[in-house]
């Protein structure tokens, strides 16, 4: 075999890493990975994990953009490793980070606690005066009604959005975009009634106030959900609804 | 080991099935103490990447009877026909309960549900959010259930053993990824809710995590696996990474073309092609909307033929959407263009999209009833891990996601009242076996070991031998390769090197005793498809072609032992509906 036909192409990976049970600091390594064109660097990772290096740790599954777990900075930047391609960071080296303002578990793996406490918090479930008895059947909605919520409805939780966040990388207590955004998903949809029992916690300063309309968020949001959209909608909603409430009359067209 | 915890109900997996059964108990008995335990959080689970729908009868122009006709011929007369007809029955009430849970379903102008033709199907039944159904089904009911406060979650944990005293399962033995600690939880019901393994195959659609572990945690405490021979090859997978593109495709009116330009379909007894520009294309139990096991064939003949497209990662023929135009696919497929242009490298609307039969779905799996309830007193299984039967030996595509509804509620509900008949636990017993699987799986990889094996060689190697056995068609000779193959694999999947000997979040470790639960999953499907001599459905057998209801009309149940797994039968339960031929196109 010629050596033209043995030489493979490689790449750089720059991984961090950090074991909780070893290290007192993080530190970076870096190993040289096949490059393939088709390969993201979750494949890369992959390789790494089976063939050369099985402490290396990190999320992932469902590999094709949809579960949400294989979020990282790549190079500076929230992605989904699953969906970042080698090519695009060629010729390479490539940094490959845990993502941004979350605390580190070990390497890639960070800790969801509190992301997952925020979800909860601004109750993404239906809330109604009324249940309609299963009997009786489909709750009515238009395309358009389904419209006017849907786009929020396409948060996978994967948190890139967080990690862009300027504010929440330093406000802890920052509800952050996917949160509101699914606050406002519910909120929009005609299904739903429960936009009072949410507001105390949506218009609060943890709420979209605190938001500075950076627009990073939607600006890596691989569903494009727009979570700064979802924010200044429901800013304009709070807005609208303080100063109605100096009104002595509804105006037409305002009603909620 | 550190305190022990302790609930009335505990669900393993956090998918479809698994949170649609935690919220039937907390319903039903809300001073239940209920928890749920996923090796992932709930909202990484598969069911996130279900697509094309979920079926149940909703418009007038259906009716119950041809649902539960079409499953039955479409699993090739091998479902238990009261299970079906109990699916069928109860599936309108489950959809629409989600949809007032809040799942955005699409809809039709005036404000109802919107259906679409899917496989096997006779009529349009599928109900669908776009082509993320199974993404919406799983974030409203995941959304739903955290307003249960009753409801504990230990998400990322990963449970290894279940915990049987007295004949009765008590518990689980679980990892607490975070810090590696090994823990007993103790129930006095379980349910597993864990999943096929798909990943047992090299080519699938599956995810990462789906390595059937709960199927061969029932296996290994002694419940049989059933039917396990039926594995589903989707039609359309794309070459290389596998990743799924939906049925929904030609439910919309894709069509799948050869290297000629042809339809090939109607060379394989699936009807006669209409015009993509009639009224009537597509048509419903025709061509392009066949049931998956007989398209996945069909392009294996093609192959043969030497009509498929040789490509990079494999053969592959085309789908064709270019005819329903930008905006149709963009509002009724829009994942499709999506994962097309970035996993194929080609935008539908201009292109055809290269696609291959790929493993997509167990019909097989845990030995349950029509409740969920296992042969192991105190253990329920619902979903994918499980085999009630309603699939058979083929499942009709958007039945799968509508099972995790029925199916989770059941058990849920069964599950609930077992845990308050049966109130005691046999602690010492079960902490003594939870401390045993601890030293087990401490002796087996978190010691350092001289000249073991890489667990992903032996995964290959696996994958490698599934693959050749065990693929559409098979054979004696194949099969009993694959079997063996397993067998050596077994033995040196005991002597594993881990490069990770560390407690946090330890995912060398998780891949091993993943690589477990796949070993158990690939002998008892490679067993189970050896010793079904009959083709049926999914399961072709090149050397026994033809259906034999004689010997066969009956389901597998594969035992572990310490050698080769032990087949036993039992009977289908046929209520209304005799065998008879299965067509389709007419």
């Amino acid at each position: 075999m010629t050596s033209e036909a043995t030489a493979t192409r490689t790449v750089t990976l720059e991984v961090f890493r950090y074991h909780p049970e070893r290290d007192d600091a993080p530190s970076f390594q870096s190993y040289e990975v096949p490059y393939r064109e088709e390969w993201v660097v979750l494949d890369a990772l992959n390789w790494l994990k089976d063939e050369v290096d099985g402490t290396l740790s990190y999320r992932w599954s469902c590999r094709m953009g949809v579960c949400g777990s294989c979020g990282m900075m790549v190079n500076g930047r929230p992605r989904l490793t699953c969906n970042a391609f080698l090519r695009e960071f060629m010729p390479g080296p490539i940094r490959v980070e845990p993502l941004r303002g979350f605390p580190v578990e070990r390497d890639m793996v960070t800790v969801l606690d509190d992301f997952m406490g925020k979800l909860t918090d601004v109750k993404p479930w239906m809330i109604r005066e009324q249940e309609q008895p299963v009997e009786e059947g489909e709750y009515r909605q238009t395309p358009s009604q389904l419209a006017d919520f849907k786009q929020f409805s396409m948060c996978i939780n994967c948190m890139l959005c967080y990690a862009a966040c300027p504010v929440y990388e330093h406000e802890d207590e920052f509800i952050g975009p996917a949160a509101l955004a699914l606050a406002q998903r519910y909120n929009l949809d005609s299904r739903d009634q429960g936009n009072a029992q949410r507001q105390e916690l949506i218009w609060s300063d943890e709420g979209i106030w605190d938001c500075t309309f950076v627009g990073e968020c939607s600006a890596v949001c691989p569903k494009h959900v727009d979570p700064a959209g979802a924010i200044q909608q429901a800013k304009v909603e709070a807005t609208n609804s303080f100063f109605l409430s100096f009104l002595p009359f509804t105006p037409p067209g305002m009603g909620r | 080991m550190a305190d022990d915890l302790q609930h009335d109900l505990l669900i393993v997996g956090g998918g479809g099935a698994g949170l649609r059964a935690v919220i039937a108990a907390a319903e039903a008995y809300p001073d239940l103490d209920i928890a749920m335990l996923s090796k992932v959080y709930p909202m990484r689970s598969h069911t996130v990447s279900a697509e094309g729908g979920a079926a149940a009868v909703i418009k007038e122009n259906d009716s119950l009877d041809d649902h539960i006709y079409d499953t039955i011929s479409g699993a090739d007369w091998l479902a238990d026909q009261d299970a079906v007809e109990a699916f069928v029955n109860e599936a309108p009430g489950e959809m629409i309960q989600l949809e007032h849970w809040g799942c955005p379903w699409s809809r039709e102008e005036d404000g109802s549900v919107a259906v679409r033709p899917f496989g096997g199907m006779r009529i349009r039944r599928t109900w669908y959010a776009a082509d993320k159904t199974g993404f919406h089904m799983l974030h409203a009911l995941f959304q739903t259930s955290l307003k249960y406060t009753q409801v504990t979650r230990y998400d990322e944990w990963f449970a290894t053993r279940l915990l049987v005293e007295d004949g009765r399962c008590q518990g689980v033995a679980a990892i607490e990824l975070r810090t590696g600690v090994m823990r007993v939880v103790k129930a006095k019901a379980v349910i597993l809710c864990t999943g096929g393994g798909g990943r047992v195959f090299p080519f699938t659609t599956n995810a990462a995590i789906k390595t059937g572990d709960g199927m061969a945690m029932a296996y290994r405490a002694g419940v049989a696996l059933k039917d396990m021979e039926f594995v589903q090859y989707h039609p359309t997978g794309l070459p290389g990474t596998g990743i799924l593109i939906t049925e929904a495709a030609r439910g919309e009116g894709g069509i799948l073309l050869n290297t000629e330009g042809r339809r090939y379909l109607q060379d394989y007894n699936l009807g006669e092609p209409l015009d993509v520009t009639d009224p009537s294309h597509p048509q419903l139990r025709s061509m392009e909307l066949g049931p998956r096991d007989r398209l996945s064939q069909a392009f294996m003949r093609e192959q043969e033929a030497g009509r498929v497209f040789e490509g990079e990662y494999g053969t592959y023929t085309h789908l064709d959407v270019r005819h329903l135009g930008e905006r149709l696919i963009d509002e009724r497929i829009p994942f499709v263009r999506e994962l097309a242009k970035d996993y194929a490298g080609i935008d539908p609307v201009h292109e055809p999209i290269p696609v291959r039969p790929v493993v997509h779905y167990m019909m097989g799996g845990i030995d349950t009833d029509i409740s969920g309830a296992t042969s192991l007193p105190g253990l329920y299984a619902a979903g994918e891990c499980a085999c009630v039967s309603i699939n058979g030996a083929n499942r009709l595509g958007s039945n799968s996601l509508t099972e995790l509804l029925v199916f989770g509620r059941r058990a849920g509900h069964a599950a609930a009242v077992w845990a308050k008949e049966h109130p005691d636990f046999d602690s010492a017993s079960i902490e003594a076996q939870g401390a045993e699987e601890q030293a087990r799986i401490a002796a087996a990889y978190l010691r350092p070991r001289e000249g073991g094996e890489r667990i992903a060689a032996i995964r290959r190697e696996l994958n490698a031998a599934m693959e050749s056995g065990t693929g559409v068609y098979r054979d004696q000779a194949g099969l009993e390769a694959a079997t063996e193959a397993i067998a050596g694999l077994r033995e040196r999947g005991a002597n594993l090197a881990l490069d990770d000997h560390s407690h946090s979040f330890n995912t060398e470790l998780t891949a091993a005793l993943e690589l477990e639960s796949l070993l158990d999953v690939g002998e008892a499907v490679a067993h189970s498809a050896l010793a079904r001599t009959e083709s049926r459905g999914s399961h072709q057998r090149s050397d026994h072609p033809e259906r034999d209801d004689e010997r066969f009309l009956r389901h597998s149940l594969a035992y572990r032992t310490d050698g080769a797994p032990r087949i036993e039968y039992s009977d289908v339960t046929i209520t209304k509906w005799p065998p008879a031929a299965r067509t389709y196109g007419s």
